[in-house]
């Protein structure tokens, strides 16, 4: 066997966080059934080490033990960095505000926060892949993961249909990739995107450039699916409405952001010399993304799916910035998919403390009177909109002002100009929800809004901090977000 | 020692596999039954993994069996799932017709 086949200290210290993760993750399954029925507090706060614990060790890494592992199967950049901080932030907010919710709907288990666990390992390896074939067990472990939590609560019909969208949509649209995959092995004889990229580029070495660019297509289907792009946006509403609260915060924040990930990742360093053939493609799909997301969002009336829309339409924002391909587009991305991750924490933990019980209030009327109420949550929540709609002074607000700007420096004016539309019809949405907090009478759920759980208050409290500070001094994340948004071409 | 010349072109196993992927993505589209919209995802996978096998024997190498094996286990790791899923929506519903799903919808 050749000596390099051997894994060797550096790897494992690379790979340190997904380590971590998958022992805390199995286990807390073992826990689960020795402990019984009556210890299963325990298992959130073991949970939230292990992710405190792989944040830590992920930081590490990338400070000075930055390089490939694997024999170049997984690149520990600081791109991986980055994104594999930004989604064990989101893990550990999710199991906060997780452990709140299971304590209220009394179904506390283990498995929930392993599973958590286990998704998290597939988003980190997501953003850290340098094959394909790694691309998709990544994917693979990620949504499988995310497919058990959407339906988690099995007596709860919502979360079934929600659960079984997900999957079957989930798991068609992934053969697409893997059909992809399978054909660009077939053309160039390797899977690993930096060899890809050099085939790509060499004329000779590709007699059919239209079959690689038709790879391409196949791949952008997986993951525009899992980032929830037009005409592939489809299954988010109703997945994003029947999961359980805290389920959709994490799959709103989390996979989406490691999906971005691994598509910009996949499209820079393999395929950027076909640029020109993908480019209009994401362009068309980052307008119809946006438009579909804002407009059908105008007519809901369950916040759930509300947001869920608006997610919608926060992943076209992104994709204007894939499409300007370019450096600063990149990281103007990787700026809006850290502060988006906080709005969405933020405004996500309060649907959760609000949904009360059995989720029986999820409308946005439901929300009337919340000022008088508890006026502080109502701030924070105008924060956390504020930033969604992209008023100065937030985080939103830098997020699309750095995306668009990347637009223009690609000169894509038309789409800049779209897209600037389409957040002025988002005012609309996120406004009313503000209107009905401040000047709507409270209706009878009103008299029982109970007062934020602990867990719930502090990731608004950190979100909200996160969206300010951010929104006052960008630059504390754009230049970590400047550095990191280098990929080789 | 190079690969023995197929007896079979490789083109074959390629149009067979791209056959039996169209059949999978037309049988998911169409049928509503949802246990027979799984079969037909499982039915993809298979025609992905022919493909796989086809192209590692064109490069005489052996990634491409390596990867049909993940993509096996994957499958097998998504049946687990999916039939737990589909076992639970039963449970609830009564039914395994993706139309009758609907209670989402606005």
């Amino acid at each position: 066997m050749p000596a390099n086949f051997i894994p060797t200290t550096a790897d494992y210290l690379r790979t340190l966080p997904e380590i971590i993760l998958i022992v805390a993750g199995t286990l807390l399954m073992l826990l689960e059934g020795l402990a019984g029925e009556r210890n299963r507090k325990g298992t959130g706060p073991i949970a939230l080490v292990a992710i405190l614990a792989a944040f830590g060790a992920a930081f590490l890494a990338g400070l000075d033990n930055r390089g490939p592992a694997f024999q170049n199967f997984l690149i520990i950049d600081d791109f991986a960095t980055f994104f594999r901080l930004l989604v064990l932030v989101v893990g550990a907010f999710s199991v906060l505000c997780s452990m709140s919710y299971f304590e209220r709907e009394n179904n506390d288990t283990g498995e929930y926060y392993a599973l958590i666990l286990f998704s998290l390992v597939g988003q980190c390896l997501l953003a850290s892949s340098n094959e394909l074939i790694m691309v998709f067990i990544g994917l693979e472990i990620s949504s499988i993961a995310t497919y058990i939590l959407c339906g988690f609560q099995r007596d709860d019909r919502r979360n079934n249909e929600s659960a079984i969208k997900y999957f079957l949509l989930g798991s068609f649209a992934t053969t697409f990739l893997l059909y992809g995959v399978a054909w660009i092995y077939g053309m160039t004889g390797t899977t690993k995107l930096d060899e890809i990229g050099k085939l790509v580029a060499d004329p000779r070495a590709i007699d059919t450039p239209w079959m690689v660019a038709a790879c391409c297509a196949l791949m952008f289907v997986g993951f525009a699916f899992k980032v929830s792009a037009a005409p592939l946006q489809s299954w988010t509403p109703d997945v994003y409405q029947g999961a359980p609260a805290p389920v959709t915060m994490f799959m709103s924040a989390g996979p989406k952001a490691a999906a971005f990930a691994v598509f910009l990742r996949v499209f820079t360093t393999g395929f950027s010399t076909l640029g020109e053939s993908w480019m209009p493609v994401v362009w068309i799909s980052a307008l119809l993304t946006m438009i579909v997301g804002n407009f059908a969002a105008l007519t809901q009336s369950n916040i759930k799916r509300l947001l869920a829309y608006s997610s919608i339409a926060h992943a076209g924002y992104v994709l204007v910035a894939i499409a300007a391909r370019s450096e600063i587009g990149t990281a103007a991305a990787l700026f809006y998919l850290a502060s988006y991750a906080f709005m969405n924490l933020g405004a996500f933990a309060i649907v959760t403390q609000f949904s009360r019980a059995k989720e029986r209030y999820v409308l946005v009327e439901d929300l009337a009177g919340l000022s008088q109420r508890q006026p502080v949550t109502a701030a924070l929540f105008t924060v956390f909109l504020l930033s969604l709609i992209g008023v100065p002074l937030t985080s939103g607000f830098f997020g699309k002002f750095y995306i668009f700007k990347a637009a223009i420096d690609s000169k894509l004016f038309w789409l800049t100009v779209l897209g600037l539309l389409n957040s002025a019809v988002a005012a609309y949405y996120y406004l009313r929800i503000i209107v009905v907090m401040y000047f709507h009478e409270p209706g009878q759920s009103a008299d029982t809004a109970p007062a934020p759980a602990p867990g719930i208050s502090i990731t608004m409290w950190a979100s909200a901090v996160m969206i300010v500070v951010l929104g006052v001094y960008p630059g504390l994340l754009l230049r970590f977000a400047t550095i990191s948004s280098f990929l080789p071409k | 020692m190079p690969p023995a010349p197929p007896a079979v072109p490789l083109t074959a196993y390629l149009i067979v596999s791209a056959i039996l992927f169209s059949l999978g993505a037309i049988g998911f589209v169409i049928r509503k039954n949802v246990i027979t919209m799984f079969m037909c995802i499982e039915l993809m996978l298979n025609a992905i993994n022919l493909s796989f096998v086809a192209f590692s024997y064109k490069h005489g190498t052996v990634d491409g069996h390596l990867f049909t094996f993940f993509v096996m286990v994957v499958a097998a790791a998504e049946a687990a799932v999916g039939l737990a899923i589909i076992l639970t929506v039963y449970k609830n519903r009564n039914t395994l017709m993706a139309d009758d799903i609907d209670s989402l919808k606005l």
